[in-house]
């Protein structure tokens, strides 16, 4: 129990898929203009990510690392399919991108409007491949710990790419030196919020 | 029609400057910072990222009248996840320290935007040679920025260059301290705002309004 709350607590603050590893700033960039499509975009990255990380983890851990296989039988005991992880999330992914899109587009059509574009842009958004490959890395005991780490990581990243659509609504109203309008002070303030955001780095419960 | 016609020329070396994928496209920027704090992982990551694009790109562009337009995002992802996979197994392979530094960030190559960015922007639209150049053209651009931020991160957070030790000894008897800040991942982000800055300052007609 203990362990679900320190890796939820962590992924959110301490290993904010933005600040510390800056996955997903290509839609953080172009999406954070104002704060209601950031705030619908990081919905659905974290549905999204909470929906592939348990897929994945499984996958991980019944077919693709070394051994995993043996539950098909003793002669497949030595299978290691690992080098075939990439491509298996990858499809994952996109499938499950392919997915929620037509779900959402035939129950809600609204919200499909609003999210327009950025919906199919989910796929190649790296904080959900990242997602995948860091629990890869971390080797998670669990399948609940997997999801609570997606979980996480999507909060952290909502909250990342709202509170810098806030920043940037009221950054039109201010003087910019002129080379520096628009990406380049994105980028500063960026690398400000992620400097606030290290003060969490000690963080242990 | 040569080889490296004017036009072709135009496309290699446009990307290097005044349509960089980095700071003017703002493409690929995610694995651009993480992976900058010495420069050997950059120049790394910089040379799998254009061997990686200037295959996808011809490859995709050989297919490009077959692929159906709707299923065409997942079969690009395919095609670059099987070259992510065989960069990232050669790096196991040759360069296992690098390959540990860089860790997660091979595979994100994958979801690199400079990689579909440029293969939904040209190679679908352009023949195999002309795509190769882009590929090529966009990846030095990306390597570019990498190692430029990647030399003053390492130069000034650590004081070295490539491992090597840079800054004379006599320095730190004299009192300078190593900038600890820069090693720092959101110093990435500031030394890529001021190298916009600089770029934007000397080219005018990119500023943004």
């Amino acid at each position: 129990m203990e362990d679900i709350l320190s890796v939820f607590v962590r992924s959110i603050f301490v290993d904010n898929m933005l600040f510390a590893y800056y996955l997903g700033m290509c839609s953080f960039v172009a999406v954070s203009k104002n704060v209601k499509t950031a705030l619908g975009l990081g919905i659905a990255v974290t549905f999204v990510l909470v929906c592939t990380l348990p897929i994945n983890y499984i996958l991980e851990n019944y077919v693709l690392t070394e051994g995993a296989l043996s539950w098909l039988g003793p002669q497949y005991e030595n299978v290691n399919l690992s080098f075939l992880s990439l491509i298996i999330f990858i499809a994952v992914i996109a499938s499950f991108v392919q997915l929620v899109e037509m779900i959402i587009e035939k129950f809600s059509p609204s919200l499909y409007a609003s999210l327009g574009i950025f919906l199919p842009l989910i796929a190649v958004n790296c904080a959900i491949l990242g997602g995948s490959l860091f629990m890869q890395q971390r080797a998670f005991p669990n399948v609940g710990v997997a999801t609570v780490y997606g979980l996480g990581s999507g909060i952290g990243w909502l909250l990342a790419i709202v509170g810098m659509a806030a920043i940037r609504e009221k950054l039109a109203y201010s003087h910019v030196p002129k080379p520096l309008k628009g990406l380049g002070i994105t980028f500063i303030v960026t690398g400000l919020m992620g400097i606030a955001f290290m003060c969490f780095s000690g963080l242990k419960i | 029609m040569g080889l490296l016609s004017s036009k072709n020329k135009e496309i290699l070396v446009g990307p290097l400057s005044v349509n960089n994928p980095v700071v003017i496209q703002m493409l690929g920027i995610c694995s651009a910072l993480a992976v900058t704090s010495k420069l050997e992982p950059a120049i790394v990551m910089g040379i799998s990222v254009t061997a990686v694009m200037a295959f996808a790109n011809v490859i995709i562009s050989l297919m490009r009248n077959t692929i159906p337009n709707r299923i065409r995002i997942i079969v690009q992802l395919v095609v670059v996840a099987a070259l992510v996979t065989i960069v990232s197994e050669v790096l196991k392979a040759y360069a296992y320290d690098v390959n540990k530094q860089l860790s997660v960030f091979v595979g994100l190559i994958i979801t690199n935007c400079i990689l579909m960015g440029r293969l939904e922007a040209f190679a679908l639209g352009n023949g195999p040679w002309e795509s190769f150049l882009d590929g090529v053209g966009n990846g030095l651009g990306y390597t570019l920025i990498l190692i430029i931020v990647g030399f003053f991160r390492e130069l000034l957070g650590s004081g070295t260059l490539l491992g090597f030790q840079v800054i004379p000894e006599k320095f730190y008897e004299l009192g300078y301290v190593n900038n600890g800040l820069m090693i720092l991942p959101p110093m990435a982000l500031i030394v890529i705002a001021v190298i916009i800055w600089v770029h934007r300052g000397r080219n005018k007609e990119l500023q943004e309004n």
